[in-house]
């Protein structure tokens, strides 16, 4: 059926300038996502057990299937 | 396919509750709303005419005698155990009591029971409006969703079922010293395992033996992106550290009938639901609950491709796709610790032995059976819905690959532990630290405000399959293309001339009526709205519709 062939975007496809404009995009985009994280994470503090032991440890269930 | 959680249950402070009792109240709690809100007398109980849970697909019956006392789901009055029960004599039973049936075309007639029946609290079961059963398998609530025909469907009425058991935990939220919480995960770190099962209608033309061989690389591979992680390694967390699946540890068996002990990667319960001279019900125990949407998705989307493959294996080889060669060839030496060798390959580069001596990671197995998915349906034909899959699917695994952290929208196992590394390094803690455990528990908690899976979500950390809008009525509604539409339709409309309902039938006790009459629903096909819409429509009572039902076929 027509539309089966994956088109992959390949390396060839992009000119030097791309990579040029934007130097270090890796870095940058790593410094963005443990920032992104790291607010994720400042939420997660006020939800997350006060007792994190005695929550951990009463978290007991029966086997089922 | 449908695909049935049990949930974990707790009742906050108190750690000793009777989870029997807890998950009996979720559910009759849940009953209680819905009779509120809809007007509706349901109290239908399940049918339990059709269920044999020891019927096994390699062509043999297991004895009652010879069965583990858990694996007896089939009978009320004796509510299975939790799992293996140590130092117990099993019982020997008769065989349930098959009731005295006569036919009457499309109707079967049923005799009334001489007095009302024993209503068990641990057998507590509704059976909701969208087709859905809500009730207690051994100690949890558990939410088994409608037949549906897509794996978008399948997320829509999965997450409604994660809505059904909100609803009933805000209720006894109401109710001092009653109180629960819910959490969709598989495990307690503590040995104690509870399933996500998967089942998928198969044509029983393809041989089981072939089907369990050909498909268990996959099943033991696809965790890369169905995984939904978890803190702890080995079935009682003996070692600190972080896994990719929640289930692996417990998968212990290549291929059996078991569900609560030696659980396998492919289960043999030859309970089609159906009718059996067409179909089998592919019955799947291995695979995590998932939070996450595109973990659904995929793992539906891509086993159903699986198995259309196996059911057209001929027709490839005509087609010059030779699948059955091909597929063959990826068989693992040892699927069984390959499972969880698998589930502790964070870098996901590990070799699996294969059984011609070759070796492959588990992103390479799934490459190839990918390909010959795409193989097979460049030459067998495709549709938008196969295509989507597919892409979505390789495009998964190419980036698991080369960059796994770009996949945190979409694969659970790497978003929690895109979390978790930030916290152990953040606040420096090592894997047995209890905080990072509780975020692995508190991941999957029901509650938007307390899930720590929910504030994702809400800070749109995470791609979605469906709308809440459209979940909101799967909550109410059935899905219109399978029989589920006929289930849940004359549950919402004549919810209190209804007895009993079962996957495959629906019993009706109509005023009037001397005996019950049961309604055989063998094909999942059939009860769509496009045939019975009409008929529901023009039927303003249960007696009209089954005198409608009579009339025609």
């Amino acid at each position: 059926m027509a539309g089966q062939e994956r088109i992959n975007p390949s390396q060839e496809d992009r000119t030097p300038d791309d990579d040029a404009e934007t130097p270090a995009p890796a870095a940058a985009a790593a410094q963005k996502d443990d920032d992104e994280v790291d607010a994720l994470l400042e939420e997660i503090d006020e939800v997350l057990e006060t007792n994190a032991e005695s929550f951990v440890r009463g978290f007991v269930q029966k086997g089922g299937q | 396919m449908g695909i049935e959680t049990e949930y974990g249950v707790l009742q906050p402070g108190r750690p000793l509750a009777n989870p029997m009792l807890l998950s009996s109240q979720v559910v009759t709690t849940y009953r209680a709303i819905s009779t509120r809100a809809e007007g509706t007398g349901g109290k239908a109980r399940w049918d339990y005419d059709d269920e044999d849970p020891l019927q096994d697909a390699r062509g043999f019956h297991l004895d009652r005698a010879s069965a583990q006392p858990s694996m007896l789901t089939d009978d009320p009055a004796r509510p299975a155990p939790s799992g293996p029960v140590t130092g117990q004599v099993p019982v020997v039973e008769p065989g349930l009591p098959g009731r005295n049936r006569r036919r009457s075309g499309p109707t079967q007639e049923v005799e009334r029971p001489a007095a009302e029946e024993y209503d068990d609290p641990s057998a507590a079961n509704v059976i909701l409006t969208n087709g859905a059963r809500l009730y207690v398998d051994h100690a949890h609530p558990e939410y088994s969703s409608p037949e549906v025909m897509s794996p978008e469907d399948i997320v829509r009425w999965d997450v409604a079922g994660e809505r059904v058991m909100l609803a009933a935990l805000r209720e006894l939220a109401g109710f001092p010293g009653s109180e629960v919480v819910l959490y969709k995960n598989n495990v307690d770190g503590k040995g104690a395992s509870y399933g996500t099962h998967e089942n998928y209608l198969v044509d029983r033309a393809l041989p089981f033996t072939t089907l369990a061989e050909l498909i268990t690389p996959f099943l033991v591979t696809r965790q890369v992106f169905t995984g939904s992680g978890r803190v702890g390694l080995g079935a009682t967390s003996g070692t600190a550290g972080y896994q990719i699946s929640q289930r692996a540890d417990y998968i212990e068996a290549e291929i059996g009938l078991e569900t609560t002990l030696r659980r396998p990667i492919v289960n043999t319960r030859d309970e089609p639901h159906a009718d059996r001279q067409r179909w089998r019900r592919l019955h799947l125990i291995l695979g995590d609950a998932n939070l996450m949407e595109v973990p659904t998705y995929l793992k539906t989307g891509t086993t159903s491709l699986v198995l259309w493959v196996l059911e057209h294996l001929d027709e490839l080889a005509e087609a010059g796709v030779d699948a059955r060669a091909e597929l063959d060839a990826l068989r693992l030496a040892s699927p069984v610790s390959d499972v969880q060798k698998v589930s502790r390959d964070l870098a996901l580069t590990a070799p699996l032995d294969l059984a011609d001596g070759r070796t492959m990671t588990a992103l390479e197995v799934q490459g190839e059976v990918a390909d010959v998915v795409r193989r097979s349906l460049k030459v067998l034909g495709t549709d938008a819905e196969s295509d989507a899959v597919l892409d979505r699917w390789t495009s998964v695994l190419e980036r698991l690959g080369t960059d796994p952290g770009s996949c945190a929208r979409e694969v659970e196992w790497i978003a929690k532990m895109r979390l978790l590394d930030r916290l152990r390094s953040r606040d420096n803690l090592e894997w047995d630290h209890p905080r990072l455990h509780a975020m692995d528990l508190q991941w999957s908690d029901v509650r938007p405000e307390r899930g720590i899976y929910h504030r994702l979500l809400a800070k749109g950390a995470v791609d979605r399959i469906v709308d809440e809008e459209s979940v909101a009525r799967a909550v109410q509604h059935p899905p219109t293309d399978t029989r589920a539409y006929f289930r849940g339709e004359v549950m919402a409309r004549y919810g209190s001339q209804i007895s009993a309902a079962s996957w495959d039938s629906v019993i009706f006790d109509v005023d009037g009526s001397q005996a019950l009459q049961r309604v055989p629903m063998l094909d999942p096909t059939r009860g769509t709205r496009r045939h019975i819409g009409a008929l529901l429509d023009a039927s303003p009572d249960a007696a009209t519709l089954l005198a409608g039902l009579s009339g025609r076929r």
